[in-house]
C-alpha cells in the first residue's frame, strides 16, 4: 500500500484551515461562519491523524476524537445561540451582533 | 514581652469595641480609651523602669525574638530604644485624643471605627518596634488598610476619590520598598550564605555602589510618600482634608512619622555610602519642602487643606534634618516630629471644631470669632505661633537644632530654610487673623470650646510649651539611639565645605 | 537681694497667666491691679536691687543667676540665665518704672473697653518678654525675649482686632521684624558655630581673642546682628512697620513703640559692642543708616496729618540718634539717650492718648487746635516732653542726651564733621515738627470741643513723667557745664567711656547745636502760627506738593517692598492654588485612561474582526517563533 506523504497531508490540512478562516472572515451568514469554524476544526483533526500516522502513535487519534466532541458540543451551543440571535434581531448578519459590545 | 503587648492591647482592645457597640455606642469608645490608655501606661513604665539602659549608649530597652518562618530567616524580633520610645509613646497619646474627641462626627457604625483606629494604631507601634524586614514590611502594609476605611467610610464629600489616591499612592511606593527588601535580602544572602531579614544582619551588608543607589532609592520612595516630602505629597493634601477628624490626626501627627522613622532607623543605616551620595539632593528637596508648603499654605482656603501644607513644610525640615546625619540634626528631627504631631493633631482638631460651628471649612467664610470664642482663639494662637517656630515652644527647639546643623555643614543650605521661617511667620498669622479677626458676619450664637474640647487642647498646649521650655526630658531619652545611630552609620553624614564644591557637587 | 532677680521677670508672667486664664471672669479694677501691680512690685524690687548694686556692688560688677539648662546638645547648650550688670540694670529700672506708669495710665485710659482684661495681660507678657530680653545672659535666651516682645508687639497693634487695617498692621510689623529675626537666627548660628558658646559674656571675650579686626567672621556675624536691630528698632530700610504699627492703643505706643521694644536694636548693639568694635566696617555702617534714619524720618514726620504718626516718625529719627552714637563707637551715649527718649517719648504718646480720647478718636493735628485751656495739665505736659524732644538748651533731659551724642560723633575715630552735620540738621528738623504738631494742637483756634477730660491716674503718670524728663539730663552733663558723669560712670563696668572732643572747634559747635533748636522754634512759630499764610502759599507749588506727598507716604518704601516682594509671593500662591507640583498626579490617571480608551476601540463588537484579529496574531506568533 503506498503510503501518502506526511506533507500532503499537512498541506490539505493547511488549505482546508485556510479555507475556514477566510470563511469566518469573510461571511456575513451566522449559519456559514459555524460551517467554516467545522472546516477549521476537522483541518485540525487531519493534521493530528496525519501526524499520529507518521510517528506510529495512537495520540493523534485520541486527540481526533477530542476535537470531534468539541466540535459537537460547539455546534449544539452554536446552533442555539443562533436560533436565539435569529430570534432577536431577525436575521442571521453576524454584524447584527455587535450591537451587543460593552 | 512587653513589646508584644503594647502591639496586642489595642488589637484586643478594638475587637472588643466592635463588640461592645452592640451594647452601646459610647461603650466602645470608653473601651477604645481605656486600652490605650493603659497601653500609654505600659509604655511610660518602660520608660521609667529603664532609665538607667537609656543612659548607656546603644542599650535596647527592651527586645524580644522568636523564629517565624525560620527557613527563610524571618523572625518576629520586636525592640524599642529611646527614639521608638518616644514615637510609640506620641502615637498612643494621640490615639486616645483622637478617639476621644471624634464621638460626634462618628455616628454611624461606630463599632466597626473604633476597631479601625485601635488597629492602625497597633500596626504603627509595630512599625516603629519592628526590626526584622519582614515583619517590618507586614506592618508597614497592615497600617494602610484600617487608614483606607476610615476615609474612605468616614470622610467628607471627596473621601472615596481621597482615599483611593491615598491607598494607591502609598501601595505603589510600597511596592518599590518591598523590591529593595528583597533585593537586599538576596545580596546579602549570596554573599554570606546566611539568608535572613534581621536589621542586625543586614545592617553591614557590602554593596557595589549601584547597587547601594537602587536600593536606596526603593527604601527612600515608599518613606517619601509616607512623610509627604515635596514633590511626593501629591496624595496628602486630599487624605488629611478629606479625612474624618481622627483620620486626619493619626495621619499627621503620626503616619508621616512612620516614614520619617524608616529613613532614620532603615535607609541610612543601611545605605549609608549610597545616601551619602544621595543626600544633597535629599536636603535640597527638604529645603525645597519647607519654601513651597508654605507657599502653598498661603494660597489655601480650605482650612484643613491649609493645615496639611503646614505639615509638608514641616516635614520638609524633617527631612533636611535627617539627611544632615548629625547629632544635633537627629535630636532636631526627634523633637520636630514629637512637637509637630502636637501641633498639626491641635489644629486638626480646631478646623474639626470650626466646621461643627460654621459649618463650613472655607476659611474665607469665618472672620471675627474671637469676641464669640476668646478661648479657642487663645488656644488657636498658640498652636499657630507653635507653626511658625517662636520660641519658648516645641517647634523652635525642634527647628533651631534642625537649622544649627545644616548651618554647620553648609551656610548656603541653611539660608533657604531660615528664610522660610519668615513665610511661616505669613501663613500661621494669617490664618488666625482670617479666622478670629476681621469684622464679624452675622451668624447664630456659637459656643466657645469647653468640657472635653477645652481639657485635650489645653493638654496638647500645656504639652507643646513643656517641650518649648524644657525639652531636656526628651532629648534625653532619645539621645543614646541617635548616637548609636550615628555611630551604625557615620558614612551617611555629608561633607560639604565650600558653596563652590556644593555647586560643583551638583545633583548626583 | 540679688538672688530674687529672676522673681522680676516671675510676677509679670505670673500676671500674664493669671489674667490669661481668668481674667475674663475678673472685675475691671482687678484686672488693673494684678496687671500693673504685679509691673509695680517688679519695679520696686529692681530699684531696691538697682540701690544694693550700687551701694554694695557684686564681684566684677556683675551677677549671674543661671535657672535651668533649657536644651543640651553639645555643643548647643543654650541656658536659661540671667545677667544683672550696670547696663542691663539701668535698661531694666527704666522699663519697670516706664512699663507701670503706664500701665497706671492704662487703667484709666482703657476702661470701658471690651478687652481690658485682655489688655492687661498682653502688656504683662510684654514687660516679662521685654525683661527676658534684656537680662538674658545666653543668645538663645534673648532671642526668645526678643520674639516674644515681637508677638506682644503683634498682639497690641491688632488690639481692635475687628478693624482690618489694624489686622494688617499688626501682621506686617511681625513679619517685617521677622526679617530681621532670621538675620540674628543666623548671626547666632555663626557665633555659636565659630566660637563653640552661647552665653554671652564667653562669646565676646573668645571673639575677641580668635577673631582678627575686620575678620571675615566678625564682619559677618556683626552684619548679621546689625540688621536683627535695624529692623526690630525701625530702622531705614527695614523701618516699613513702625509708622502702621501705630493702629495699637496709644499706651501701647508708649510702652512698645516708643520706649521699650522699638530700642532693643539699640540694647543688643550696646550688649555685643566688643563684637562691633571688632568690625568698624559695620560700626561705621550702623552709624550712617542712623543718620539716613534721623534725616529721613525728620522730613516724612513734617508731612503728616496724623499725631501718632508723626510720634512715630519721631521715634525713628531718635533712634536714628541713637544708631549713630553706636555707629561711632559712643554706646554708653545711645544708653543715655535711650533712657531719656524712654521718659520723653512716653509721655507725648500718654499726652497723645489723652487728646485723641478727649477728642473722640480725632487723630489729625489740623482738626484739634486751641487745647491749651480746656486740657491745661496735657498741655504744660506736652509741652514739656517736646522741649526736651527738641533738646532745649540747659533745662532739658533731651539736651544733656544729644549733645552727648552730637560731641561724641565730632571726637570719635570714625565719627566727623558730616555726621556731627547730620546730626545739627536733624535736630533743626525735630524741632520744626515737634513745634508744628504742638502749635497746631494747643494753640489757634478751638476746631473740636473736648468731649472727655483726663483723670487722676491719667494725669499722674503724664506728671510723673515729665518730671522726669527734665531731671534724668542731670546725671550726666557735659565739661563745659560742670562735667557730671555719673550714668557714663555707672556704666564704666560694661560700656567704654565716650570720649568727648575739648578744644575751641568743638566748643563753638557745641553752642552751634545748642542754639540750633533755639532758632528751630523761630522759625516753626513763623510758619505755622504767625504767618501760615506765607507756607501755603508755596504749599500750592506742584513740585513741592509732589515732594510732600512722597514724604507722607514715608518715602515710597511700602509700595516698593509690595511690588518687589509682597505681590509676586500672593501672585504665586493664588495661581497656584491647585499646586503644579503634584499635576503628575493627574497626568497618571490620564494616561491610564487614555489607554483604556485606546483598548476597548478595540473591542468593536463585530466576531469576523476578532478571529481575523485572532488569525494575525497566531501568524505574527508563531513566525516569531519559527524565524528566532
Amino acid at each position: 500500500m503506498a503510503t501518502v506523504p506526511l506533507s500532503h497531508a499537512l498541506l490539505l490540512s493547511a488549505a482546508l484551515f485556510a479555507i475556514g478562516l477566510a470563511g469566518v472572515i469573510t461571511r456575513r451568514n451566522m449559519i456559514l461562519v459555524l460551517l467554516s469554524a467545522e472546516i477549521m476544526l476537522n483541518a485540525a483533526g487531519l493534521a493530528f491523524v496525519a501526524a499520529g500516522s507518521r510517528w506510529l502513535a495512537p495520540d493523534g487519534q485520541i486527540m481526533f476524537l477530542f476535537i470531534l466532541t468539541t466540535a459537537a458540543v460547539e455546534v449544539s451551543i452554536g446552533l442555539a445561540l443562533v436560533l436565539r440571535q435569529n430570534h432577536l434581531a431577525k436575521s442571521l448578519d453576524i454584524d447584527a451582533a455587535g450591537s451587543m459590545k460593552g | 514581652m512587653m513589646l508584644v503587648w503594647l502591639i496586642g492591647i489595642p488589637l484586643l482592645g478594638g475587637v472588643l469595641a466592635w463588640a461592645a457597640a452592640r451594647v452601646h455606642p459610647r461603650a466602645s469608645q470608653v473601651l477604645s480609651i481605656a486600652a490605650l490608655g493603659i497601653d500609654l501606661c505600659l509604655a511610660l513604665w518602660l520608660r521609667g523602669s529603664h532609665v538607667q539602659a537609656l543612659t548607656q549608649s546603644g542599650a535596647w530597652i527592651a527586645q524580644v525574638q522568636w523564629p517565624w518562618i525560620p527557613r527563610m530567616g524571618i523572625s518576629v524580633h520586636l525592640a524599642m530604644d529611646g527614639l521608638s520610645l518616644l514615637l510609640v509613646v506620641l502615637t498612643l497619646f494621640l490615639g486616645i485624643m483622637s478617639v476621644a474627641v471624634s464621638s460626634s462626627d462618628v455616628r454611624d457604625r461606630p463599632g466597626f471605627f473604633h476597631l479601625n483606629v485601635l488597629w492602625s494604631i497597633s500596626a504603627m507601634i509595630a512599625v516603629f518596634m519592628a526590626l526584622d524586614l519582614f515583619l517590618f514590611y507586614v506592618a508597614w502594609e497592615l497600617m494602610l488598610v484600617p487608614m483606607y476605611f476610615i476615609i474612605a467610610l468616614w470622610g467628607s464629600e471627596n473621601r472615596i476619590r481621597a482615599a483611593v489616591k491615598f491607598f494607591v499612592f502609598t501601595q505603589a511606593s510600597s511596592l518599590f520598598l518591598l523590591i529593595a527588601i528583597l533585593g537586599l535580602y538576596f545580596v546579602h544572602g549570596n554573599a554570606t550564605g546566611n539568608y535572613s531579614f534581621d536589621y542586625a544582619a543586614l545592617l553591614h551588608t557590602a554593596l557595589s555602589h549601584r547597587a547601594g543607589v537602587w536600593l536606596m532609592l526603593g527604601f527612600f520612595l515608599a518613606f517619601a510618600v509616607k512623610l509627604g516630602v515635596f514633590p511626593f505629597h501629591g496624595w496628602l493634601p486630599d487624605a488629611y482634608g478629606e479625612a474624618p477628624l481622627a483620620g486626619s490626626i493619626l495621619l499627621a501627627g503620626v503616619m508621616a512619622k512612620t516614614g520619617a522613622y524608616g529613613l532614620i532607623r532603615f535607609c541610612l543605616p543601611l545605605f549609608p555610602q549610597a545616601s551619602n551620595s544621595f543626600s544633597l539632593a535629599a536636603m535640597i528637596l527638604g529645603a525645597a519642602a519647607i519654601v513651597y508648603g508654605a507657599l502653598m499654605a498661603l494660597g489655601q482656603t480650605d482650612l484643613k487643606r491649609l493645615i496639611a501644607y503646614t505639615s509638608v513644610s514641616h516635614m520638609g525640615f524633617v527631612l533636611l534634618g535627617i539627611y544632615v546625619w548629625g547629632q544635633l540634626s537627629l535630636q532636631g528631627v526627634v523633637l520636630q516630629m514629637i512637637s509637630h504631631g502636637i501641633t498639626a493633631g491641635a489644629l486638626f482638631m480646631i478646623a474639626a471644631g470650626l466646621e461643627k460651628r460654621i459649618g463650613t471649612r472655607d476659611i474665607t467664610r469665618y472672620g471675627g470669632l474671637w469676641h464669640v470664642t476668646p478661648r479657642l482663639g487663645g488656644i488657636t494662637l498658640v498652636f499657630a505661633l507653635a507653626l511658625m517656630g517662636l520660641p519658648g515652644l516645641g517647634t523652635f527647639v525642634g527647628e533651631v537644632l534642625i537649622l544649627l546643623d545644616t548651618f554647620r555643614l553648609s551656610i548656603p543650605l541653611a539660608v533657604i530654610p531660615i528664610a522660610g521661617t519668615v513665610f511661616a511667620v505669613v501663613y500661621s498669622l494669617w490664618m488666625v487673623q482670617r479666622i478670629f479677626m476681621g469684622e464679624s458676619a452675622p451668624r447664630p450664637h456659637i459656643a466657645d470650646c469647653r468640657g472635653r474640647e477645652l481639657l485635650s487642647l489645653g493638654i496638647m498646649a500645656a504639652l507643646i510649651v513643656w517641650l518649648g521650655v524644657y525639652p531636656k526630658p526628651f532629648l534625653d531619652t532619645s539621645a543614646p539611639a541617635v548616637t548609636e545611630l550615628r555611630q551604625s552609620a557615620p558614612e551617611a553624614r555629608p561633607v560639604i565645605t565650600s558653596p563652590r564644591e556644593l555647586l560643583a557637587r551638583g545633583l548626583p | 537681694m540679688l538672688n530674687c532677680l529672676w522673681i522680676v521677670i516671675a510676677l509679670p508672667l505670673a500676671g500674664f497667666a493669671l489674667l490669661a486664664l481668668a481674667g475674663s471672669r475678673m472685675p475691671g479694677r482687678l484686672c488693673a491691679l494684678v496687671g500693673a501691680g504685679t509691673v509695680g512690685i517688679s519695679a520696686a524690687l529692681a530699684l531696691a536691687m538697682g540701690v544694693s548694686f550700687a551701694v554694695s556692688p557684686p564681684e566684677g560688677r556683675q551677677f549671674t543667676q543661671t535657672l535651668w539648662s533649657w536644651m543640651s546638645v553639645p555643643p548647643f547648650s543654650p541656658e536659661v540665665s540671667l545677667r544683672l550688670d550696670p547696663l542691663s540694670l539701668v535698661s531694666v529700672c527704666v522699663i519697670l518704672v516706664v512699663a507701670f506708669l503706664i500701665m497706671l495710665y492704662s487703667s484709666e485710659f482703657m476702661s470701658g473697653d471690651e478687652g481690658y482684661s485682655r489688655f492687661f495681660s498682653y502688656m504683662d507678657l510684654f514687660v516679662a518678654a521685654m525683661l527676658v530680653l534684656v537680662l538674658a545672659n545666653d543668645l538663645v535666651f534673648l532671642y526668645l525675649g526678643w520674639e516674644g516682645v515681637g508677638l506682644c508687639s503683634f498682639l497690641l497693634i491688632g488690639f481692635w482686632y475687628k478693624v482690618p487695617k489694624n489686622v494688617v498692621a499688626a501682621r506686617k510689623a511681625f513679619l517685617v521684624t521677622r526679617v530681621g529675626d532670621a538675620a540674628l537666627l543666623a548671626g547666632i548660628f555663626l557665633v555659636v558655630n565659630k566660637l563653640g558658646t552661647l552665653s554671652i559674656p564667653e562669646v565676646l571675650s573668645r571673639a575677641a581673642v580668635s577673631w582678627p579686626a575686620n575678620s571675615g567672621a566678625a564682619n559677618a556675624a556683626a552684619a548679621l546682628f546689625a540688621v536683627g536691630a535695624a529692623a526690630k528698632s525701625a530702622q531705614i530700610p527695614l523701618h516699613v512697620w513702625l509708622p502702621d504699627a501705630m493702629a495699637g492703643p496709644s499706651p501701647v505706643s508708649a510702652l512698645i513703640h516708643a520706649a521699650t521694644m522699638v530700642t532693643a536694636g539699640v540694647y543688643l548693639v550696646a550688649r555685643l559692642h566688643p563684637l562691633f568694635t571688632l568690625s568698624p566696617q559695620v560700626l561705621f555702617g550702623v552709624a550712617i543708616v542712623g543718620a539716613v534714619t534721623l534725616l529721613a524720618a525728620g522730613l516724612a514726620a513734617l508731612a503728616q496729618r496724623d499725631i501718632k504718626r508723626i510720634l512715630a516718625y519721631s521715634t525713628m529719627s531718635q533712634i536714628g540718634y541713637m544708631f549713630l552714637a553706636l555707629g561711632v563707637g559712643a554706646f554708653s551715649a545711645a544708653e543715655f539717650h535711650f533712657v531719656v527718649h524712654a521718659f520723653f517719648k512716653s509721655l507725648l504718646f500718654l499726652g497723645a492718648g489723652a487728646v485723641i480720647r478727649g477728642l473722640n478718636q480725632e487723630h489729625d493735628i489740623f482738626k484739634m487746635g486751641g487745647l491749651r485751656r480746656a486740657m491745661p495739665g496735657t498741655f504744660w505736659t506736652f509741652a514739656i516732653g517736646v522741649c526736651s524732644l527738641c533738646a532745649l538748651p540747659l533745662v532739658t533731659a533731651g539736651f544733656y542726651s544729644k549733645d552727648l551724642i552730637l560731641s561724641s560723633a565730632l571726637a570719635a575715630h570714625q565719627g566727623g564733621i558730616w555726621l556731627w552735620l547730620a546730626g545739627v540738621i536733624g535736630a533743626f528738623i525735630t524741632t520744626l515738627y515737634a513745634f508744628r504738631m504742638l502749635f497746631a494742637v494747643f494753640f489757634g483756634e478751638v476746631r473740636t470741643q473736648v468731649s472727655k477730660g483726663s483723670g487722676r491716674n491719667m494725669t499722674l503718670a503724664l506728671v510723673v513723667l515729665s518730671l522726669f524728663s527734665v531731671i534724668a539730663g542731670f546725671c550726666q552733663m557735659p565739661s563745659g557745664l560742670g562735667g557730671v558723669s555719673l550714668f557714663a560712670d555707672f556704666l564704666a563696668p560694661t560700656l567704654p567711656q565716650v570720649r568727648e572732643g575739648v578744644g575751641r572747634l568743638q566748643g563753638s559747635l557745641s553752642l552751634v547745636a545748642a542754639i540750633v533748636p533755639l532758632v528751630g522754634i523761630m522759625v516753626a512759630w513763623t510758619m505755622y502760627l504767625h504767618r501760615p499764610r506765607f507756607l501755603q502759599g508755596y504749599a500750592r507749588l506742584p513740585a513741592l506738593a509732589a515732594v510732600h506727598g512722597f514724604a507722607k507716604q514715608g518715602f515710597g518704601f511700602d509700595a516698593l517692598y509690595d511690588y518687589c516682594f509682597v505681590k509676586p509671593v500672593v501672585y504665586l500662591s493664588r495661581v497656584n492654588r491647585r499646586d503644579v507640583s503634584i499635576a503628575y498626579v493627574g497626568a497618571i490617571s490620564r494616561v491610564a485612561e487614555a489607554l483604556h480608551y485606546l483598548l476597548s476601540m478595540t473591542q468593536t463588537g463585530r466576531v469576523r474582526w476578532y478571529a481575523a484579529g485572532v488569525g494575525i496574531g497566531a501568524v505574527v506568533l508563531i513566525g516569531i517563533g519559527v524565524l528566532l
